[in-house]
């Protein structure tokens, strides 16, 4: 990776710098393996923050379903776990040995077909990216080649939420119904499930989620990113001017999905189950209000975003439950009312300012110097 | 999967059937007509619709304890109170809503959107703590109770006849406001050209108070009805929202007509589906033909023809 001057400007850098200080230096520091492994379940969800922020901040586009390819790419990497603990060996108590549990329950006796591919580990790889991409495109080319947008297409994403959640809770026996994909034990032999396994895996997804952000930042400064700005604000211009406007939206939108699906199978690794209820209404309308929080342009935003409603809401919910809700209604509402650029908003006009000027103070000090020094040589 | 039946069986399975998706129907209708209002005439998403509704089914259950209590003798007829105070309840929470939140974001739809499911987190709250998170159900009075026999193996419940018959009346006053009076004239004509409307001596924000006022408060109503056929929990609302704006949209957002005709094509699909497959699968099945026919005709059924 290259970092130049055009890559990232001043602050960008420090932002860059100081997100990597945190979580590569300070938090495995100074957190025990239990709060690690939360940071890192928080941090599944900056992927789809990252996402949004592309999709809907700079694409204006508002999906309500993110937990939907979140689910996908969750469910594609259980299943893969789930087939390897439930190997013949392991599973030998039950009626039909060799299929995971709850199908057994549900009085399944083969793997069904959709199933089978799902014993390959690079398939899985790229089941992960290329379902939720697949499917997002599907949506994004029905959708954008009408001409659907705004609150049209944040109701028929949060209607496929729905959707997909009613049928894996449905179809139990294929998908483990309301618990989700449980049990899940071993990668290729390596226990997941152990302090230095998570220890790992959290800096293998910082990784993963620094890949994202310069893939993101990347978008975002290439003329791609400056005509989806352009659709936002002017979409009628932008395509008066030749371009193809939904070609544009599908892309966004299959971005945010694929950077949603990569979080959703962290978080399978991270926490060990995936379930139906990262799927619904509810999550995909929370995974906004990370990107919100932070700020829906900022791309270092929606991670600090995402981090801090996540402390927010276990430290109130486990001391108040009862003002959890009251706390993220309020939080719904001031962000959108108030702070309608988020937290990199108040950043940008309150902090910034001070910085640039202490900055600029001291480069007009050195500057004087330096004309100093060079007052006797004349 | 008809193997089993005989003919005069499968009759009475789809009148009864057919039945309880009119019930399911009157229920849509009654929600999404405040949410046509709103969505149609004024462009808001509301996505706190369904906690209006609840306001609306608690404010039911309250009045009927009071009258268990303090009138019995007039507790046959408490519906029509409770249906009463619970427009005059929805309608005003939702004209102060207006006023301190949805006012402020005419102009931004997404983040009405947000605005508004933060209220509803709130009111989910807020009933969970005051009224408990256990679901409550009124006592119906005797009349409203049993069946009435239409052949031998078709029943149709009276609670679901009298629910029908309330829809059909809510519809018609809708209808009627909306078109034939004046404050409805005004209505229109604000969605038309708001500068113009301004300019003609219209108070465009205070029509705009008192539509928003109006969908809730039928929000409130439908709540009410909704206490006949079901029990009432904090969260109960949010089963119904996304159902309810389908029926919207697939309708066509600005139709009312348009409103009824998809409520009642997608509440008999899904209940006669539901006799044959599991719930859930009907439920699939049902939402995703919706899906499928908005992404072939993103307009909906029946749409106003006007130039943007």
């Amino acid at each position: 990776m290259i970092i130049n001057s055009r890559f990232f400007n001043r602050s960008e850098l420090i932002g860059f710098i100081s997100l990597a200080l945190l979580l590569i230096v300070i938090l495995p520091l100074t957190l025990d393996v239990f709060r690690l492994n939360l940071v890192a379940k928080y941090l599944t969800y900056a992927f789809v923050a990252i996402g949004l922020v592309l999709c809907w901040g700079y694409g204006g586009i508002l999906s309500l379903g993110q937990g939907v390819f979140f689910g996908l790419g969750g469910y594609c990497m259980a299943m893969f776990l789930k087939l390897e603990a439930s190997s013949v060996a392991n599973t030998k108590i039950q009626s039909t040995p060799g299929i995971p549990d709850f199908m057994d329950w549900n009085q399944i006796t083969a793997l069904p077909l959709f199933w089978k591919p799902f014993h390959s580990f690079p398939f899985t790889l790229a089941a992960i990216i290329l379902v939720p991409g697949i499917f997002a495109f599907i949506i994004g080319a029905a959708m954008f080649k009408r001409r659907v947008g705004g609150v049209y297409f944040a109701i028929i994403t949060q209607a496929i939420a729905a959707i997909l959640t009613i049928l894996i809770v449905g179809q139990q026996g294929y998908t483990g119904g309301i618990n989700g994909i449980t049990d899940l034990r071993t990668l290729h032999g390596w226990d997941i499930r152990t302090d230095q396994a998570k220890f790992i895996l959290y800096f293998v997804e910082v990784v993963l989620l620094f890949g994202c952000i310069v893939a993101a930042q990347f978008i975002r400064l290439t003329k791609l990113g400056r005509i989806l700005v352009a659709m936002r604000d002017q979409e009628d211009r932008v395509r008066f001017s030749g371009y193809s406007v939904a070609n544009f939206k599908i892309f966004a939108f299959c971005a945010a999905a694929v950077f949603a699906a990569i979080g959703g199978a962290l978080f399978t690794l991270e926490v060990g189950f995936m379930s139906p209820s990262f799927v619904g209404i509810v999550p995909s309308i929370e995974m906004v209000i990370y990107t919100a929080v932070g700020g829906r342009m900022s791309i270092f935003g929606a991670v600090y975003g995402t981090l801090l409603v996540n402390f927010a809401k276990t430290s109130l919910s486990e001391s108040f439950p009862q003002l959890w809700l009251f706390g993220l209604g309020a939080l719904f509402i001031a962000v959108v009312l108030a702070f309608p650029n988020g937290l990199s908003g108040i950043w940008a006009d309150y902090v910034q300012p001070h910085i640039d000027r202490l900055l600029a103070s001291r480069k007009a000090t050195w500057s004087n110097g330096s004309v100093a020094d060079g007052a006797p040589a004349e | 999967m008809f193997g089993d039946y005989s003919l005069g069986d499968l009759g009475a399975i789809l009148a009864m059937q057919g039945f309880a998706g009119l019930i399911l129907f009157s229920v849509y209708v009654l929600m999404a007509l405040g949410l046509a209002v709103i969505f149609g005439q004024m462009g808001v998403i509301n996505m706190a619709h369904g906690e209006f509704m609840i306001l609306g089914a608690y404010v039911t259950w309250m009045t009927s304890n009071a009258f268990q209590q303090y009138l019995p003798t007039l507790f046959p007829g408490y519906f029509f109170v409770a249906m009463i105070l619970a427009f005059i309840a929805s309608g005003s929470l939702g004209m102060l809503v207006e006023w301190g939140l949805i006012r402020h974001l005419y102009q931004r739809p997404l983040d009405t959107m947000l605005a508004t499911w933060g209220l509803s987190l709130i009111l989910q709250q807020a009933y969970r703590s005051v009224f408990g998170a256990r679901e409550v159900g009124v006592e119906l009075p005797d009349w409203m109770m049993g069946s009435w026999q239409a052949t031998d193996s078709i029943q149709i419940p009276i609670n679901g006849m009298f629910v029908m018959s309330l829809t059909i009346l809510i519809t018609i006053v809708v209808a009627y406001v909306l078109f034939w009076s004046g404050w409805g004239r005004q209505v229109r004509a604000v969605v038309q050209n708001r500068v113009m409307a301004g300019a003609v001596g219209i108070n465009t924000e205070r029509v705009d108070r008192y539509t928003f006022g109006l969908g809730c408060g039928i929000a409130g109503i439908a709540g009410s009805a909704f206490t006949m056929i079901g029990s009432t929990g904090p969260t109960a609302g949010q089963l119904y929202i996304v159902d309810t704006f389908l029926v919207v949209v697939f309708g066509g957002a600005a139709s009312l007509f348009g409103t009824i005709a998809s409520a009642f094509s997608i509440s008999q699909t899904q209940s006669t589906l539901e006799f044959f497959l599991s719930g859930s699968m009907a439920k699939v099945i049902t939402l995703l033909t919706i899906v499928a026919i908005l992404m072939m005709r993103p307009q909906g059924l029946f749409t106003l023809k006007v130039r943007k």
